[in-house]
């Protein structure tokens, strides 16, 4: 039996949640496109601390995760669904920009709506078609434009750092300048002063990099 | 059953003061307080909600009250200090913790002396007494809530109490003994209460990392921003204590005169890895 099977062996035998944490954290830190499925599966095990490790351990793998984890999208497990948007804003692939865009809107998990605006800052633009890319980053755009007006300060939170990875990465003058106006509003008027602080450090960026 | 019912300030506060339903009450308080209703009627409302004797739980305390005490903590408005102070002395300790927890909240310094009185009897000779070690006979709690208590003398800044304060640093129940740190720190500013928090961080059991995450984050403890970033629990609770030093760093940049310093912009890059 491969190291491998064995690990996957150790998840599959765990009889205990403190084992299929330690069994899922070996598994995950493997990096083997082999333990996908298990990893995936273990995302459905409303357990949250195999569940980080299994996350952590599908977002090392990067895009090899991304089509199986499209593939297994669970609608009737919540819990499944908010981890598997979690590895997918943790991998930046395009592919799921629209899970991204829903789930940062509409998610009524805070951490899920945090983490897909999050993701949404960080996409592999690269890995789009050129002709694809400019629709998909006014999107994105419009998204971040929305969350940030979240309720919850750590929507918001996140919602700042991927406006400012996006004006990073976007070649439209125009919506950089809608980026920058953005970010002004909330560093003057945000009901949270770390809120307004956060935004204060991105324009401070935005200038250094003009 | 009283289904939850959707609320408008005006139809809350009729809840509240009618007496018939009891369940409309009782969820009126508490969304009169998540919706910071801070109008003079939901206050006179609440203030009757406070002194409740219809509502009666099945362990004898007084769930109206409890909600009541909660939701004028996150109205800010004086004329509770005084109704919240007296209750204080309510033989229901949920409606004790509450009123201390909402004494902090709104800051008035006339609450240091009664919440002191609280923690005389728990202590004789600087040391704790069975008073104050011992929890209530069949009830899972001790005979007040000292967790509250602690917590409140050190945000009022209640610098004379340092001495009254100090025997509860051993206290064996680990959220109060985190309690004393927390408020002896805010007092006297000596960081090794902060790094005894810092090590309780690592300790074994997830509830009372997370106690010692946000006691960390209440008194803006920001040399322990590291320690907190890798603590092991969720991200969420660790975010929730980082902005707690960021607004503390925040603050004392505004003091000294200084915009984005080094450690400000160290934890926002600490935060931004755990979204």
């Amino acid at each position: 039996m491969s190291n491998i099977d064995e690990l996957i062996k150790g998840v599959n035998e765990a009889d205990s949640a403190q084992k299929l944490f330690l069994a899922v954290s070996k598994l995950a830190q493997a990096k083997s496109p082999q333990a996908i499925p298990t990893l995936i599966e273990v995302l459905g095990f409303n357990n949250p601390g195999a569940a980080v490790s299994a996350t952590e351990g599908l977002i090392s793998l990067g895009e090899s995760a991304v089509t199986p984890l499209l593939a297994n999208i669970d609608d009737y497990n919540y819990g499944a669904r908010a981890w598997m948007i979690r590895v997918f804003a943790g991998i930046g692939d395009p592919r799921a920009l629209p899970l991204l865009i829903k789930a940062s809107i509409s998610d009524f998990s805070l951490s899920v709506r945090r983490a897909a605006a999050k993701g949404l800052g960080s996409l592999q633009w690269h890995k789009l078609p050129l002709s694809e890319r400019e629709g998909a980053e006014k999107q994105v755009l419009d998204t971040l434009f929305t969350t940030i007006d979240d309720g919850e300060w750590v929507v918001r939170y996140a919602s700042i750092v991927s406006l400012e990875n996006l004006y990073k990465t976007i070649n439209n003058s125009e919506w950089q300048e809608e980026i920058e106006q953005k970010l002004h509003t909330i560093s003057k008027k945000d009901q949270e002063i770390a809120l307004q602080c956060r935004a204060s450090k991105a324009l401070e960026f935005l200038h250094k990099t003009e | 059953m009283t289904e939850a019912p959707n609320l408008t300030p005006e139809i809350a506060i009729q809840n509240l003061i009618q007496t018939e339903d009891l369940g409309l009450r009782y969820y009126a308080a508490w969304w009169l307080g998540k919706f910071r209703v801070n109008t003079p009627e939901a206050i006179s409302a609440l203030l009757l909600g406070l002194d409740d004797n219809r509502d009666i739980a099945p362990d004898g305390g007084y769930p109206l009250r409890r909600n009541s005490a909660k939701a004028l903590g996150k109205l800010g408005n004086a004329e509770a200090v005084l109704p919240l102070i007296n209750a204080l002395d309510c033989e229901d300790y949920y409606v004790r913790e509450s009123a201390a927890q909402s004494l902090e909240m709104l800051g008035d310094k006339r609450a240091i002396s009664p919440l002191s009185a609280l923690l005389q009897p728990a202590i004789q000779d600087d040391q704790l007494t069975a008073y104050g070690t011992d929890t209530v006979a069949d009830k899972p709690h001790l005979y007040q809530p000292y967790e509250a208590i602690l917590e409140a003398l050190g945000t009022l800044q209640a610098k004379n109490e340092v001495n009254l304060l100090k025997p509860f640093l051993k206290h064996p129940v680990p959220k109060v003994s985190y309690g004393a740190h927390r408020a002896l720190y805010q007092l006297t500013g000596d960081n090794i209460y902060g790094e005894k928090l810092v090590e309780a961080l690592q300790g074994k059991e997830l509830q009372l990392r997370r106690s010692a995450l946000m006691d960390l984050g209440a008194m803006g403890y920001v040399k322990g921003a590291t320690a907190i970033a890798s603590a092991y629990a969720e991200n969420s609770l660790k975010l929730i204590a980082m902005k707690g030093l960021l607004e503390h760093q925040i603050n004392f940049d505004q003091q000294t005169n200084q915009s984005l310093s080094h450690d400000t912009i160290m934890i926002m890059d600490l935060m931004d890895s755990l979204l």
